[in-house]
Protein backbone atom coordinates (compact mmCIF):
# COMPACT_ATOMS: atom_id res chain seq x y z
CA UNK A 1 0.00 0.00 0.00
CA UNK A 2 1.05 3.52 -1.13
CA UNK A 3 0.16 6.28 1.66
CA UNK A 4 -0.53 9.62 0.13
CA UNK A 5 0.05 12.18 2.56
CA UNK A 6 -2.55 14.57 3.87
CA UNK A 7 -1.04 17.48 5.88
CA UNK A 8 -3.74 20.04 4.60
CA UNK A 9 -1.79 20.94 1.35
CA UNK A 10 -3.14 21.11 -2.15
CA UNK A 11 -5.68 18.69 -4.09
CA UNK A 12 -4.86 14.99 -4.30
CA UNK A 13 -7.97 13.87 -6.65
CA UNK A 14 -5.41 13.38 -9.34
CA UNK A 15 -2.49 11.86 -7.72
CA UNK A 16 -4.82 9.51 -6.47
CA UNK A 17 -6.60 8.55 -9.63
CA UNK A 18 -3.14 8.41 -11.30
CA UNK A 19 -2.26 5.21 -8.97
CA UNK A 20 -5.73 4.21 -9.03
CA UNK A 21 -5.41 4.02 -13.10
CA UNK A 22 -1.89 1.97 -12.73
CA UNK A 23 -3.42 -0.81 -10.82
CA UNK A 24 -1.70 0.68 -7.66
CA UNK A 25 -3.24 0.43 -3.92
CA UNK A 26 -2.88 4.42 -2.77
CA UNK A 27 -4.45 5.69 0.07
CA UNK A 28 -4.49 9.76 1.37
CA UNK A 29 -3.68 9.62 4.98
CA UNK A 30 -2.46 11.69 7.85
CA UNK A 31 -2.59 8.63 10.51
CA UNK A 32 0.60 8.37 11.49
CA UNK A 33 0.29 3.90 12.11
CA UNK A 34 -1.10 3.59 8.20
CA UNK A 35 2.14 5.64 6.91
CA UNK A 36 3.93 3.17 9.43
CA UNK A 37 2.30 0.20 7.32
CA UNK A 38 2.47 2.01 4.13
CA UNK A 39 5.26 0.24 1.77
CA UNK A 40 5.62 3.44 -0.11
CA UNK A 41 5.38 6.75 0.91
CA UNK A 42 4.23 10.03 -1.00
CA UNK A 43 4.88 13.61 -0.17
CA UNK A 44 2.44 15.45 -2.32
CA UNK A 45 2.61 19.58 -2.15
CA UNK A 46 1.31 22.69 -4.06
CA UNK A 47 1.28 26.28 -2.84
CA UNK A 48 4.18 28.13 -0.79
CA UNK A 49 6.92 27.04 0.89
CA UNK A 50 6.67 28.21 4.34
CA UNK A 51 3.13 27.44 4.88
CA UNK A 52 3.62 23.71 3.92
CA UNK A 53 6.66 22.97 5.73
CA UNK A 54 4.71 24.35 9.10
CA UNK A 55 1.58 22.43 8.53
CA UNK A 56 3.66 19.40 7.88
CA UNK A 57 5.11 19.84 11.35
CA UNK A 58 2.14 21.24 13.13
CA UNK A 59 0.53 18.10 12.12
CA UNK A 60 4.02 15.98 12.80
CA UNK A 61 4.12 14.32 10.13
CA UNK A 62 7.54 15.45 9.45
CA UNK A 63 9.02 12.91 11.87
CA UNK A 64 7.07 10.23 10.91
CA UNK A 65 8.28 10.59 6.85
CA UNK A 66 11.45 11.23 8.98
CA UNK A 67 11.70 7.84 10.79
CA UNK A 68 9.92 6.05 8.07
CA UNK A 69 12.27 7.41 5.18
CA UNK A 70 15.58 6.45 7.65
CA UNK A 71 13.90 3.22 7.51
CA UNK A 72 14.93 2.65 3.83
CA UNK A 73 10.94 2.87 2.98
CA UNK A 74 10.76 4.57 -0.34
CA UNK A 75 9.76 7.82 -0.27
CA UNK A 76 8.68 9.92 -3.10
CA UNK A 77 8.35 13.91 -3.69
CA UNK A 78 6.07 15.79 -5.56
CA UNK A 79 6.75 19.24 -6.77
CA UNK A 80 6.02 21.05 -3.42
CA UNK A 81 6.83 18.02 -2.14
CA UNK A 82 10.09 17.52 -3.38
CA UNK A 83 11.45 20.89 -2.39
CA UNK A 84 10.18 20.23 1.00
CA UNK A 85 13.10 17.06 0.88
CA UNK A 86 16.16 19.98 0.61
CA UNK A 87 17.32 21.98 3.21
CA UNK A 88 16.71 25.41 2.93
CA UNK A 89 14.28 27.16 0.49
CA UNK A 90 14.60 30.69 -0.24
CA UNK A 91 11.09 31.51 -1.20
CA UNK A 92 10.27 34.35 0.59
CA UNK A 93 13.17 34.65 3.27
CA UNK A 94 14.99 31.35 4.46
CA UNK A 95 13.17 28.74 5.36
CA UNK A 96 13.93 24.78 6.79
CA UNK A 97 12.80 21.79 4.96
CA UNK A 98 13.30 18.25 6.22
CA UNK A 99 17.02 18.14 5.46
CA UNK A 100 16.90 14.56 3.17
CA UNK A 101 18.52 16.01 0.45
CA UNK A 102 21.48 18.27 1.38
CA UNK A 103 21.11 21.62 -1.18
CA UNK A 104 18.72 24.60 -1.38
CA UNK A 105 16.00 26.27 -3.72
CA UNK A 106 15.88 29.38 -4.71
CA UNK A 107 13.66 31.56 -6.84
CA UNK A 108 14.07 31.67 -10.53
CA UNK A 109 13.02 35.47 -10.26
CA UNK A 110 16.66 37.21 -10.79
CA UNK A 111 18.17 34.22 -13.03
CA UNK A 112 16.40 33.59 -15.98
CA UNK A 113 16.20 36.05 -19.00
CA UNK A 114 14.01 39.09 -19.24
CA UNK A 115 12.00 36.99 -21.57
CA UNK A 116 10.78 33.48 -19.96
CA UNK A 117 7.68 34.12 -17.89
CA UNK A 118 7.48 32.78 -14.24
CA UNK A 119 6.21 30.48 -13.09
CA UNK A 120 7.47 27.98 -15.71
CA UNK A 121 4.24 26.07 -16.78
CA UNK A 122 3.99 23.78 -19.53
CA UNK A 123 5.76 20.90 -21.42
CA UNK A 124 9.42 20.24 -20.91
CA UNK A 125 11.99 17.70 -21.91
CA UNK A 126 13.82 15.43 -19.41
CA UNK A 127 17.38 14.91 -19.89
CA UNK A 128 17.89 11.38 -18.06
CA UNK A 129 21.56 11.21 -16.28
CA UNK A 130 21.18 8.83 -14.13
CA UNK A 131 19.62 5.65 -16.35
CA UNK A 132 19.47 3.49 -13.78
CA UNK A 133 16.84 4.90 -11.59
CA UNK A 134 13.61 2.99 -10.98
CA UNK A 135 11.56 6.01 -12.22
CA UNK A 136 12.61 6.07 -15.32
CA UNK A 137 12.36 1.96 -15.97
CA UNK A 138 9.72 2.69 -18.51
CA UNK A 139 10.83 6.63 -19.84
CA UNK A 140 12.69 7.98 -22.21
CA UNK A 141 15.60 10.45 -22.45
CA UNK A 142 13.84 13.39 -23.98
CA UNK A 143 10.27 12.58 -22.34
CA UNK A 144 7.85 15.32 -21.85
CA UNK A 145 6.47 16.06 -18.29
CA UNK A 146 4.32 18.50 -17.01
CA UNK A 147 5.64 21.80 -14.82
CA UNK A 148 4.54 24.18 -12.93
CA UNK A 149 6.87 26.11 -10.50
CA UNK A 150 9.28 29.32 -9.89
CA UNK A 151 11.60 27.78 -7.41
CA UNK A 152 13.85 25.04 -8.52
CA UNK A 153 16.70 23.13 -7.54
CA UNK A 154 20.32 23.63 -9.20
CA UNK A 155 21.33 20.78 -11.94
CA UNK A 156 24.92 20.44 -10.32
CA UNK A 157 23.68 18.69 -6.65
CA UNK A 158 24.59 14.56 -6.46
CA UNK A 159 20.95 13.61 -6.11
CA UNK A 160 20.01 14.85 -9.63
CA UNK A 161 18.86 11.89 -11.60
CA UNK A 162 17.56 14.04 -14.63
CA UNK A 163 17.36 17.68 -15.33
CA UNK A 164 15.49 20.04 -17.28
CA UNK A 165 16.08 23.48 -18.77
CA UNK A 166 14.52 26.37 -18.79
CA UNK A 167 16.86 29.26 -19.38
CA UNK A 168 18.86 27.27 -16.89
CA UNK A 169 19.42 23.59 -16.09
CA UNK A 170 17.67 22.65 -13.00
CA UNK A 171 16.99 19.14 -11.01
CA UNK A 172 14.03 17.83 -12.46
CA UNK A 173 14.11 14.37 -10.47
CA UNK A 174 16.01 13.62 -7.49
CA UNK A 175 17.03 10.09 -5.89
CA UNK A 176 19.28 8.91 -3.43
CA UNK A 177 19.05 5.55 -1.76
CA UNK A 178 15.23 5.46 -0.86
CA UNK A 179 14.20 8.86 -1.85
CA UNK A 180 12.78 9.77 -4.73
CA UNK A 181 11.39 12.87 -5.91
CA UNK A 182 10.12 15.21 -8.87
CA UNK A 183 10.05 18.79 -9.37
CA UNK A 184 7.04 17.96 -12.35
CA UNK A 185 3.88 16.68 -11.92
CA UNK A 186 3.90 12.94 -13.14
CA UNK A 187 -0.45 13.11 -12.51
CA UNK A 188 -0.67 15.40 -15.42
CA UNK A 189 1.97 14.13 -17.70
CA UNK A 190 -0.36 11.77 -19.52
CA UNK A 191 1.34 8.13 -19.99
CA UNK A 192 4.81 9.37 -19.51
CA UNK A 193 3.84 11.07 -15.72
CA UNK A 194 2.15 7.45 -14.96
CA UNK A 195 5.25 5.48 -15.81
CA UNK A 196 7.28 7.23 -13.32
CA UNK A 197 4.85 6.18 -10.84
CA UNK A 198 4.63 2.89 -12.17
CA UNK A 199 8.54 2.75 -11.81
CA UNK A 200 8.38 4.13 -8.24
CA UNK A 201 5.33 1.33 -7.20
CA UNK A 202 7.59 -1.08 -8.84
CA UNK A 203 10.81 -0.59 -6.48
CA UNK A 204 11.84 -3.72 -4.37
CA UNK A 205 8.93 -6.09 -6.19
CA UNK A 206 10.29 -9.02 -8.05
CA UNK B 1 12.67 24.37 -23.44
CA UNK B 2 8.98 24.53 -23.00
CA UNK B 3 6.67 23.13 -25.85
CA UNK B 4 3.81 25.39 -27.80
CA UNK B 5 0.91 24.05 -26.59
CA UNK B 6 -2.10 22.50 -28.40
CA UNK B 7 -5.74 22.55 -26.35
CA UNK B 8 -9.22 21.30 -27.93
CA UNK B 9 -11.83 23.31 -26.11
CA UNK B 10 -14.97 21.34 -24.85
CA UNK B 11 -17.99 23.81 -24.69
CA UNK B 12 -20.38 21.58 -22.25
CA UNK B 13 -24.08 21.90 -22.18
CA UNK B 14 -26.54 19.50 -20.14
CA UNK B 15 -23.85 17.00 -20.43
CA UNK B 16 -23.04 17.54 -23.71
CA UNK B 17 -20.28 19.04 -25.89
CA UNK B 18 -21.49 21.72 -28.12
CA UNK B 19 -19.86 23.63 -30.88
CA UNK B 20 -21.76 26.67 -32.58
CA UNK B 21 -20.50 29.57 -35.40
CA UNK B 22 -20.27 32.82 -34.04
CA UNK B 23 -21.15 31.81 -29.99
CA UNK B 24 -24.80 30.87 -31.65
CA UNK B 25 -26.65 28.01 -33.35
CA UNK B 26 -25.32 25.63 -30.81
CA UNK B 27 -24.90 22.20 -32.24
CA UNK B 28 -24.65 18.77 -30.25
CA UNK B 29 -21.15 16.87 -30.64
CA UNK B 30 -20.39 14.04 -28.29
CA UNK B 31 -19.94 12.96 -24.67
CA UNK B 32 -17.21 15.04 -23.09
CA UNK B 33 -15.69 12.13 -21.18
CA UNK B 34 -15.09 10.22 -24.83
CA UNK B 35 -14.00 13.09 -26.04
CA UNK B 36 -11.54 14.02 -23.39
CA UNK B 37 -10.28 10.84 -23.57
CA UNK B 38 -9.59 10.67 -26.95
CA UNK B 39 -7.68 13.84 -27.50
CA UNK B 40 -5.51 13.16 -24.36
CA UNK B 41 -4.48 9.55 -25.98
CA UNK B 42 -3.55 11.45 -29.40
CA UNK B 43 -1.65 14.63 -27.49
CA UNK B 44 -3.38 17.37 -26.91
CA UNK B 45 -1.45 19.26 -24.53
CA UNK B 46 -4.19 20.44 -21.91
CA UNK B 47 -7.96 20.60 -22.00
CA UNK B 48 -10.39 23.02 -21.29
CA UNK B 49 -14.21 22.73 -20.41
CA UNK B 50 -16.33 25.39 -20.80
CA UNK B 51 -19.72 25.13 -19.01
CA UNK B 52 -22.43 26.85 -20.82
CA UNK B 53 -25.40 25.83 -19.14
CA UNK B 54 -27.26 27.84 -17.14
CA UNK B 55 -29.56 25.67 -14.50
CA UNK B 56 -28.35 24.41 -11.18
CA UNK B 57 -29.32 20.64 -12.36
CA UNK B 58 -26.58 21.57 -15.76
CA UNK B 59 -23.82 22.61 -13.17
CA UNK B 60 -24.21 19.54 -10.72
CA UNK B 61 -23.93 17.39 -14.24
CA UNK B 62 -21.29 19.08 -15.04
CA UNK B 63 -19.19 18.83 -11.86
CA UNK B 64 -20.07 14.76 -12.25
CA UNK B 65 -19.00 14.72 -15.67
CA UNK B 66 -15.50 16.80 -14.38
CA UNK B 67 -14.88 14.40 -12.21
CA UNK B 68 -15.20 11.55 -14.10
CA UNK B 69 -13.27 13.25 -16.92
CA UNK B 70 -10.20 14.00 -14.09
CA UNK B 71 -10.49 10.52 -12.87
CA UNK B 72 -9.70 9.09 -16.45
CA UNK B 73 -7.47 12.19 -17.76
CA UNK B 74 -4.12 12.80 -16.96
CA UNK B 75 -3.21 16.23 -18.59
CA UNK B 76 -3.82 19.24 -17.28
CA UNK B 77 -7.30 20.30 -16.97
CA UNK B 78 -8.68 23.77 -17.24
CA UNK B 79 -12.46 24.59 -16.59
CA UNK B 80 -14.76 27.78 -16.89
CA UNK B 81 -17.94 28.83 -17.57
CA UNK B 82 -19.91 30.21 -14.05
CA UNK B 83 -17.22 31.27 -12.33
CA UNK B 84 -18.51 33.97 -9.81
CA UNK B 85 -16.98 33.76 -6.71
CA UNK B 86 -13.96 32.02 -5.07
CA UNK B 87 -17.01 29.16 -3.37
CA UNK B 88 -16.86 28.36 -7.96
CA UNK B 89 -12.57 28.15 -7.60
CA UNK B 90 -13.18 25.78 -4.78
CA UNK B 91 -16.04 23.70 -6.38
CA UNK B 92 -14.27 22.88 -9.79
CA UNK B 93 -10.88 22.43 -8.45
CA UNK B 94 -11.78 19.86 -5.98
CA UNK B 95 -13.18 17.79 -9.38
CA UNK B 96 -9.69 17.86 -10.17
CA UNK B 97 -9.53 21.11 -12.38
CA UNK B 98 -5.56 22.75 -12.53
CA UNK B 99 -6.29 26.00 -13.33
CA UNK B 100 -10.07 27.88 -13.42
CA UNK B 101 -10.61 30.28 -16.06
CA UNK B 102 -12.61 33.16 -14.87
CA UNK B 103 -14.50 35.48 -17.79
CA UNK B 104 -18.25 37.45 -17.21
CA UNK B 105 -17.29 36.68 -13.24
CA UNK B 106 -14.21 38.98 -13.17
CA UNK B 107 -16.08 41.58 -15.14
CA UNK B 108 -18.60 41.57 -12.73
CA UNK B 109 -16.66 41.86 -9.78
CA UNK B 110 -12.94 42.17 -10.86
CA UNK B 111 -11.40 41.32 -7.17
CA UNK B 112 -12.64 37.67 -7.49
CA UNK B 113 -9.33 37.80 -9.29
CA UNK B 114 -6.87 38.70 -6.49
CA UNK B 115 -9.07 36.49 -4.33
CA UNK B 116 -8.70 33.53 -6.08
CA UNK B 117 -4.90 34.10 -6.72
CA UNK B 118 -4.01 34.76 -3.18
CA UNK B 119 -6.20 31.88 -2.19
CA UNK B 120 -5.23 28.84 -5.34
CA UNK B 121 -1.77 30.91 -6.19
CA UNK B 122 -1.25 32.99 -9.79
CA UNK B 123 -0.80 29.67 -12.03
CA UNK B 124 -4.34 28.47 -11.06
CA UNK B 125 -5.83 31.78 -12.75
CA UNK B 126 -7.17 32.08 -16.26
CA UNK B 127 -8.40 35.51 -17.88
CA UNK B 128 -10.67 34.51 -20.53
CA UNK B 129 -11.49 37.34 -22.85
CA UNK B 130 -13.91 37.64 -25.80
CA UNK B 131 -13.26 40.28 -27.88
CA UNK B 132 -14.77 42.08 -30.58
CA UNK B 133 -13.31 45.34 -32.98
CA UNK B 134 -15.77 47.94 -32.17
CA UNK B 135 -14.90 51.21 -34.54
CA UNK B 136 -11.29 49.92 -35.22
CA UNK B 137 -11.22 49.27 -31.31
CA UNK B 138 -10.77 46.10 -29.25
CA UNK B 139 -13.70 45.74 -26.33
CA UNK B 140 -14.58 43.61 -24.38
CA UNK B 141 -17.76 41.00 -24.57
CA UNK B 142 -19.50 39.96 -21.45
CA UNK B 143 -22.26 37.36 -21.41
CA UNK B 144 -20.90 34.49 -23.59
CA UNK B 145 -19.77 37.69 -26.93
CA UNK B 146 -23.52 38.93 -26.13
CA UNK B 147 -22.96 42.11 -24.20
CA UNK B 148 -20.52 44.92 -25.33
CA UNK B 149 -19.06 46.48 -21.44
CA UNK B 150 -17.62 48.99 -23.83
CA UNK B 151 -14.41 48.63 -21.79
CA UNK B 152 -10.53 48.49 -24.09
CA UNK B 153 -9.80 45.11 -24.02
CA UNK B 154 -5.61 45.44 -23.82
CA UNK B 155 -5.71 48.01 -21.07
CA UNK B 156 -8.43 45.26 -19.20
CA UNK B 157 -6.27 42.31 -19.80
CA UNK B 158 -3.11 44.42 -18.13
CA UNK B 159 -5.51 44.87 -15.01
CA UNK B 160 -6.34 41.78 -14.91
CA UNK B 161 -2.22 40.65 -14.91
CA UNK B 162 -1.55 43.28 -12.31
CA UNK B 163 -4.33 41.72 -10.13
CA UNK B 164 -2.71 38.18 -10.51
CA UNK B 165 -4.08 36.59 -13.47
CA UNK B 166 -1.44 34.00 -14.54
CA UNK B 167 -2.50 33.10 -17.78
CA UNK B 168 -4.56 34.74 -20.91
CA UNK B 169 -6.69 33.05 -23.20
CA UNK B 170 -7.87 35.71 -26.30
CA UNK B 171 -10.95 34.55 -28.15
CA UNK B 172 -11.28 36.95 -31.23
CA UNK B 173 -15.21 37.08 -31.48
CA UNK B 174 -14.38 38.96 -35.08
CA UNK B 175 -12.83 35.40 -36.00
CA UNK B 176 -14.56 32.98 -34.14
CA UNK B 177 -16.37 29.93 -36.39
CA UNK B 178 -15.33 31.83 -39.66
CA UNK B 179 -12.56 29.28 -39.67
CA UNK B 180 -10.18 31.50 -41.46
CA UNK B 181 -7.16 31.99 -39.41
CA UNK B 182 -6.36 33.32 -35.66
CA UNK B 183 -6.51 36.85 -35.14
CA UNK B 184 -3.07 37.85 -35.40
CA UNK B 185 -2.91 41.66 -35.01
CA UNK B 186 -5.15 40.91 -31.70
CA UNK B 187 -2.91 38.16 -30.10
CA UNK B 188 0.03 40.35 -31.06
CA UNK B 189 -1.41 43.49 -29.06
CA UNK B 190 -1.97 40.87 -26.14
CA UNK B 191 1.00 39.85 -26.27
CA UNK B 192 3.06 42.32 -26.42
CA UNK B 193 0.73 43.99 -23.21
CA UNK B 194 1.66 41.39 -20.87
CA UNK B 195 4.24 38.54 -19.65
CA UNK B 196 2.04 35.86 -18.80
CA UNK B 197 1.11 32.79 -21.37
CA UNK B 198 -1.06 34.07 -23.99
CA UNK B 199 -3.06 31.29 -25.52
CA UNK B 200 -4.82 31.67 -28.73
CA UNK B 201 -8.24 31.21 -29.30
CA UNK B 202 -11.15 31.71 -32.00
CA UNK B 203 -10.45 31.12 -35.75
CA UNK B 204 -8.43 28.03 -36.66
CA UNK B 205 -10.09 26.16 -39.92
CA UNK B 206 -6.93 23.98 -40.79
CA UNK B 207 -3.56 22.99 -39.64
CA UNK B 208 -1.74 25.75 -41.34
CA UNK B 209 -3.68 28.27 -39.53
CA UNK B 210 -1.74 26.88 -36.12
CA UNK B 211 1.67 27.05 -37.91
CA UNK B 212 0.57 30.59 -39.23
CA UNK B 213 -0.02 31.55 -35.45
CA UNK B 214 3.62 30.18 -33.75
CA UNK B 215 5.55 31.51 -36.95
CA UNK B 216 4.25 35.07 -36.99
CA UNK B 217 3.94 35.26 -32.93
CA UNK B 218 7.00 33.81 -31.23
CA UNK B 219 5.66 34.88 -27.92
CA UNK B 220 2.42 32.70 -28.29
CA UNK B 221 2.16 30.13 -25.99
CA UNK B 222 -0.61 27.69 -27.12
CA UNK B 223 -3.28 27.26 -29.67
CA UNK B 224 -6.96 26.33 -28.73
CA UNK B 225 -9.80 25.57 -30.97
CA UNK B 226 -12.98 23.14 -30.74
CA UNK B 227 -14.99 22.52 -34.15
CA UNK B 228 -11.58 21.54 -36.00
CA UNK B 229 -10.73 19.40 -33.77
CA UNK B 230 -14.21 17.75 -32.76
CA UNK B 231 -15.51 16.90 -36.69
CA UNK B 232 -12.13 15.63 -37.18
CA UNK B 233 -10.74 17.82 -40.06
CA UNK B 234 -7.75 18.77 -37.95
CA UNK B 235 -6.03 15.16 -36.07
CA UNK B 236 -3.99 16.65 -33.35
CA UNK B 237 -1.21 14.11 -33.63
CA UNK B 238 -1.26 15.02 -37.39
CA UNK B 239 -1.11 18.93 -36.64
CA UNK B 240 1.74 18.55 -34.30
CA UNK B 241 3.99 16.74 -36.30
CA UNK B 242 3.61 19.06 -38.89
CA UNK B 243 4.51 21.81 -36.26
CA UNK B 244 7.56 19.90 -35.50
CA UNK B 245 8.28 19.89 -39.42
CA UNK B 246 7.76 23.26 -39.38
CA UNK B 247 10.59 23.63 -36.46
CA UNK B 248 8.37 24.95 -33.56
CA UNK B 249 8.57 23.17 -30.84
CA UNK B 250 5.77 21.08 -29.45
CA UNK B 251 5.76 17.58 -27.98
CA UNK B 252 4.69 14.62 -29.32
Amino acid sequence: MIAIIDYGVGNLFSLVSSFKAIGADAVITSDKNTIRKADKIILPGVGAFEDAAKKLRESGLDKTVLEEAAKGKPLMGICLGMQLLFAHSFEYGCHEGLGLIDADILPFEGRLGKELKIPHIGWNALKINQKDCPLFKYINDGDHVYFVHSYFAEKDIAECAASAEYGIDFTACVWKDNIYACQFHPEKSGTVGLNILRGFCEIGEN
Amino acid sequence: MITKRIIPCLDVRNGRVVKGTNFQNLNDVSSPVELGEFYSSCGADELVFYDITASAEGRQLFTDILKEVASKIFIPLTVGGGINTVEDFDRVLKCGADKVSVNSGSIKNPDLISQAARLYGNQCVVISCDIKRVDGVFHVFAKGGREDTGMEAISWIKRCVDMGAGEVVVNSIDTDGVKKGFDIDMLKAVCEAVNVPVIASGGAGSAEDFITLFKEIPDIDAGLAASIFHFGEVQISDLKKLLKENNINVRL
